[in-house]
C-alpha cells in the first residue's frame, strides 16, 4: 500500500481529530463535508476524549492478513463520551472477559506492518480505562 | 412504467469449481436461462459481480460476458453493491425492461471466488467494509457480523441455540437443493461445536467461499403472456443504503436499510408482509438470518430467536425462510447470491422446486444485502398464469 494512503489519515488515527457541524454541534469520526444530521456544511476539527463504554464487541479467531499473529484478539464498537462510535482494538485485557458496557480509553499503539518491508502502521486501541 | 415479468431462469451447481473460469460459469448460467425463456438473443445484459479483479485480476466484465456469450455487440454493465451487486444487477434489468428501453434484458450474478486463497479472499471481501476505519484495525466480516450478534443477544436475550438454528434449518433445506454446494443437514449440536471465527460466531453459523452463477431474464409482460405457461411478476423493488461503517449506524442490533428497502418494495407492489409467502434472504451469517426478519417485519425487534426455534421459518412453517438452503447451504458466491434469490423465488412461485416446495406460494420477497448491511436490496415476486 502506498505511503500517502496512511499520511493523509495522520490526523484521526494519531490524535483522534473528528469533525463537529458548526451549525447542530453533532460530531463524526471521521470528520466529513457535510454534516449527515442537519446537513450543514461548516465543520470544525475538535480531538476526541478517546473514553468510552463498549457498545459491542467480538473476539477474532480467524485473522486477516497482517494480524494472524495477533489472534485471538479483541475488536470493539466503543460509544465515547462525545456520543459516536468508534471501531478499535480492546488490548491490555483477557478477551473473554470482556463485556458491554466495560469502560475503555484509547492509547496509542502500532496496529501492523505491512510486510517486511513495508511500513510500520499506528493508531489508536482501546484498553481498560483504570481512571488513572 | 411497464409491468415486468421474469421469463427465464438459469442456475448451475454451486460449489469448488476448480477446472471453470469466471467466463465460463457466467455464460452457463446464462445459457441455462436462455433455454428456459426460449430466447438466444437479448437487447442489453447486466452483471452483478462484486470483485473480478481481486478474486480473477479481470475487470471489464461488460465485454467478456457478452463477447462470450454470442451477444456481441450487445450493451452490457457490470454493477457492484459488495454482496447486493447480483441484486442490484436484477434491478438495473428491471429498469431497462420497466422504462421501455429494453424488451429482453438478461441479468447474470458471478463471482469466481477459489482463484484466490482464503487469505486473499478475506481481503477481497473486506474491501466491502470500510478499509481505512473498519478493516485497518484487523476487523473481518464474520467480526463484524459477529459484533451485531453480541448487541443482539445483549439487547434482547438472543440465545446461542437461537443464534445456530438458523444454519440447521437452511442445511436442512440445502439438502434437497441440487444446485447447492453444501447439500447436507447439520444439527444444533454441531452447529454450537464447530470451530471458532469470531466470538460468538463458528464455522457453521457462516456462509462458504463458493463459485457460482445464476441468471434472469426479464421482459415485459405481454412477453410473458405469449409464452402460454405460467410466469412470475416483479412487483416491488426497493433498494437502500446506509453508512459504511458499523459504528456509524443508529444501533447495532438492526439493519435498518434492509428495512427502509423492504418497504420501499412492499409500498410499490401494494402489499404488506402478511401478503408475503415466503422470502429468500441474505443469511450471509445466521445473526443476518435473524435480524432480517426483524427488519422486513416477519417479527417484531427482538422475537426472531423464538420465532426461529418454533418453526416460523421452517420449510413447512407458516413463513418459510430460504428454501434454498441459503447463502449457508447453498453457497455464497457474492455476485450471484442477489440473481439466485430471484431463480429460487421463481421456481418456487411456479411450482418446480420438487422436494423443497413451499406449498401455496404465490407471492416472494427476496433480500441480498451489502456489506455489514451497508446496502440493500429487496424484490416481491407474484405468480400469474
Amino acid at each position: 500500500m502506498k505511503v500517502p494512503r496512511h499520511w493523509r489519515e495522520t490526523p484521526q488515527r494519531y490524535r483522534m481529530e473528528a469533525g463537529k457541524c458548526s451549525k447542530c454541534g453533532s460530531i463524526q469520526f471521521p470528520g466529513r463535508v457535510i454534516c449527515p444530521d442537519c446537513g450543514a456544511t461548516e465543520m470544525e476539527t475538535v480531538k476526541l476524549s478517546g473514553k468510552g463504554e463498549l457498545a459491542s464487541y467480538t473476539v477474532i479467531r480467524v485473522a486477516p492478513t497482517g494480524f494472524t499473529d495477533l489472534a485471538p484478539y479483541a475488536v470493539g464498537v466503543v460509544q465515547l463520551e462525545e456520543g459516536m462510535r468508534v471501531m478499535g482494538q480492546v488490548v491490555d485485557c483477557d478477551p473473554d472477559n470482556l463485556k458491554i458496557g466495560d469502560r475503555l480509553t484509547t492509547q496509542f499503539r502500532r496496529i501492523n506492518e505491512e510486510g517486511k518491508t513495508g511500513m510500520i502502521l499506528y493508531g489508536f486501541k482501546f484498553v481498560p480505562d483504570l481512571g488513572l | 412504467m411497464k409491468e415486468v415479468a421474469v421469463i427465464g431462469i438459469g442456475m448451475i451447481d454451486w460449489g469448488e469449481l476448480w477446472e471453470k473460469s469466471l467466463r465460463t460459469i457466467a455464460v452457463e448460467a446464462a445459457l441455462k436461462c436462455f433455454a428456459d425463456a426460449g430466447v438466444d438473443k437479448v437487447d442489453t445484459i447486466t452483471i452483478g459481480c462484486m470483485s473480478g479483479g481481486l478474486f480473477n485480476n479481470q475487470e471489464h466484465l461488460g465485454s467478456i460476458v457478452p463477447d462470450y456469450l454470442g451477444q456481441r455487440f450487445v450493451p452490457a454493465t457490470r454493477v457492484e453493491s459488495a454482496c447486493a451487486s447480483g441484486g442490484l444487477a436484477v434491478r438495473s434489468a428491471f429498469l431497462e425492461v420497466a422504462s421501455g428501453m429494453a424488451e429482453y434484458a438478461l441479468a447474470i450474478g458471478v463471482e469466481k471466488m477459489t482463484d484466490v486463497d482464503g487469505g486473499e479472499a478475506t481481503f477481497a471481501l473486506a474491501t466491502a467494509a470500510d478499509q481505512d476505519y473498519e478493516a485497518f484495525h484487523g476487523i473481518t466480516f464474520p467480526g463484524l457480523y459477529a459484533m451485531m450478534a453480541n448487541a443482539h443477544m445483549f439487547k434482547y436475550g438472543t440465545t446461542l441455540e437461537q443464534l445456530a438454528q438458523p444454519s440447521v434449518k437452511n442445511h436442512f433445506n440445502g439438502s434437497m437443493n441440487p444446485h447447492a454446494q453444501y447439500p447436507f443437514k447439520v444439527s444444533l449440536e454441531q452447529v454450537m461445536n464447530s470451530t471458532k471465527v469470531a466470538d460468538p460466531l463458528r464455522l457453521l453459523h457462516c456462509s462458504p467461499i463458493t463459485d457460482g452463477a445464476a441468471a434472469v431474464l426479464l421482459a415485459p409482460v405481454e412477453k410473458a403472456k405469449e409464452m402460454n405457461k405460467p410466469y412470475v411478476v416483479i412487483t416491488g423493488v426497493g433498494h437502500a443504503s446506509d453508512t459504511i461503517a458499523l459504528a456509524q449506524r443508529q444501533d447495532l442490533y438492526s439493519l435498518k436499510a434492509v428495512e427502509v428497502a423492504a418497504q420501499r418494495a412492499l409500498k410499490m407492489s401494494g402489499k404488506t408482509i402478511k401478503d408475503v409467502d415466503f422470502a429468500e434472504v441474505h443469511d450471509c451469517f445466521s445473526i443476518a438470518e435473524l435480524m432480517v426478519m426483524e427488519a422486513i417485519g416477519v417479527v417484531e425487534p427482538g422475537q426472531s430467536g423464538a420465532a426461529v426455534m418454533n418453526g416460523l421459518t421452517a420449510l413447512d412453517g407458516d413463513f418459510p425462510i430460504n428454501p434454498s438452503g441459503g447463502l449457508k447451504s447453498k453457497g455464497h458466491p457474492v455476485g450471484a447470491t442477489g440473481v439466485a434469490q430471484v431463480c429460487e423465488a421463481v421456481s418456487q412461485l411456479r411450482g418446480e422446486s420438487g422436494k423443497r416446495q413451499v406449498k401455496n406460494a404465490k407471492t416472494a420477497l427476496t433480500q441480498n444485502m451489502g456489506g455489514s448491511g451497508a446496502s440493500s436490496v429487496v424484490h416481491i415476486l407474484e405468480a400469474r398464469s
